[in-house]
């Protein structure tokens, strides 16, 4: 018997050793400090780990990044990377690979997981509308078109989140228009509409998934609907927030999301004026209003919402400055760099991460003492996504 | 007197020679290539923020060769300036002069150069 082996079966042991080498096991890790850093002129996205204040791995091939948003798998694992040429990718933040990629739409802003996970939706400008992917494979499930009026126009949606019950909400940018998809059935998809204010042009969810706040260009306000009394139908908040003044003319829009909400409050940025807006809750009664640098683009809240920081538009896109939120009083003005793109807190808050696209690079800063821990080298950066919004609503 | 300004008091020279008129209207405007880098950062990048890194369209629309064919030259030049009312679109006088808005509205007529990056 043992000589029938070693005559036939010799190659055996080789090749076990040989394939060993070839595959060697990859280290066991988690995701929970890893993150991505869109290049926006390259098309390639860095993966980043937070705790040793690195990059990891580059993974190109996504197509035009120019105004790419990320939305990550619930096992913390995957990246969804929206691309502005419609492209969705799914890339593998351990292998630091593709994993899938569709091309959905011929100009896309951005998406968002529904509370189980299993689908992805991607909120387009070109067609207009939404639609949902299974999230593993993604196979195309549900196309939502943002039609309106009578003579089959369709709109640019922004501000797409997800709500509890696998609902996501958006607004409708041409038709002034807010919407609620019922996706927990997607070959059925049921749309609620909402009359809102002029020209939605972002939006955000409070992280309950209770309130939904739509920055206005057309007007000015801002509208929100209660989702726990939604028949109450939306309503105007901070009317006239601009008192009549001509509104500055707005080289950058803001972004919203539900990192606005700190201490109760929401701290929004005041289109076309060099303020930060600040609202209760609930009350809607505005409790102040913050000189700031420029025009406001991210007004983000540190995790723990005793800060909040805030960038601002072209040309004055090289500052940011720190409200402190019990005070409601700036307590920083600094320029980590040439054209701030975005900003992304570390999930409690300890470090900042901020791109200066026209450094290209990353820079860390610690959010107690504000001075630089790190910098990063990155090609023209933009967004800075971490996977502790995969755990997040609104993210 | 720079190398700029006599060159300039030359060529009107030679267009009051010849007759012309001075600035001839569908003669692209001529910068330095300093400022030429500036603007073809800003209008990949800054006007990008709206109209895409590729000019593809975003929020605002497309912008580029094919999309530009059917529009005026001047109404082009007048959107750069003074914006669009009504819509995002902001005026950029103050940013860019007159001259540099033709320039950027020919360069994006022939489709427009890449980024070359921010200037040092």
């Amino acid at each position: 018997m043992l000589h029938l082996i070693v005559k036939y079966m010799w190659w055996v042991v080789p090749v076990l050793l040989l394939s060993a080498c070839a595959t060697p096991q990859p280290t066991l890790r988690g995701t929970g400090d890893l993150g991505v850093v869109i290049e926006r002129a390259t098309g390639q996205v860095q993966v980043i780990e937070t705790s040793g204040r690195k990059s990891l791995a580059q993974v190109s091939g996504l197509g035009d990044l120019s105004h790419a948003s990320v939305v990550f798998s619930r096992d913390g694992r995957y990246a969804y990377v929206f691309g502005r040429d419609g492209g969705l990718t799914k890339v593998d933040l351990l292998t630091a690979t593709i994993a899938g990629r569709v091309v959905q739409a011929g100009n896309s802003i951005g998406g968002a997981v529904s509370q189980d996970g299993r689908l992805v939706v991607a909120q387009n400008y070109e067609p207009g509308g939404i639609k949902a992917f299974d999230a593993a494979t993604l196979e195309l499930v549900a196309d939502v078109p943002a039609d309106y009026g009578t003579e089959g126009k369709r709109s640019k949606v922004v501000g797409l989140a997800d709500l509890p019950g696998n609902r996501f909400i958006y607004s409708l940018f041409d038709a002034n228009e807010i919407r609620v998809t019922d996706l927990s059935d997607p070959k059925n998809p049921k749309t609620e509409r909402y009359p809102a204010g002029k020209q939605p042009y972002d939006a955000l969810v409070t992280p309950d998934g209770r309130y939904y706040i739509a920055g206005l260009f057309g007007e000015d306000g801002l509208s929100m609907l209660d989702l726990w009394q939604p028949a109450q139908g939306v309503r105007t908040i901070l009317p006239g927030y601009g008192r009549g003044e001509q509104a500055l003319p707005v080289y950058k829009m803001p972004h919203l999301r539900g990192w606005a909400v700190a201490a109760g409050r929401a701290y929004l940025p005041a289109i076309g004026r060099h303020e930060v807006l600040v609202v209760e809750l609930g009350s809607w009664k505005e409790v102040a209003r913050i000189p700031v640098k420029s025009q406001p683009v991210f007004v983000m809240a540190r995790p723990d919402g005793r800060e909040v920081w805030v960038n601002f538009a072209f040309p004055d896109n090289g500052w940011m400055q720190v409200i402190d939120t019990y005070t409601n009083r700036l307590v920083d003005t600094f320029q980590p760099g040439r054209a701030i793109l975005h900003l992304e807190f570390t999930p409690k808050g300890e470090a900042v991460w901020i791109s200066a696209r026209d450094d290209n690079r990353v820079v860390i800063y610690d959010t107690g003492t504000r001075r630089k821990l790190a910098e990063l080298p990155a090609a023209s950066p933009s967004g800075i996504f971490f996977t502790s919004r995969a755990f997040r609503t609104g993210f | 007197m720079s190398h700029g300004a006599y060159r300039a008091v030359f060529l009107a020279f030679v267009a009051m020679v010849a007759g012309l008129p001075a600035a001839a209207q569908d003669a692209s405007p001529q910068l330095q290539p300093q400022r030429i880098r500036e603007l073809v950062h800003l209008v990949r990048q800054d006007c990008g923020s709206c109209h895409g890194l590729t000019l593809q369209g975003g929020l605002g629309p497309a912008l580029t060769a094919p999309a530009l064919r059917d529009k005026p030259r001047e109404g082009l030049v007048a959107t750069i300036l003074g914006g669009r009312p009504g819509t995002p679109m902001p005026p950029f006088r103050g940013i860019v002069a007159e001259d540099e808005a033709a320039w950027i509205v020919d360069r994006l007529a022939e489709g427009f150069p890449a980024d070359p990056g921010a200037s040092r």
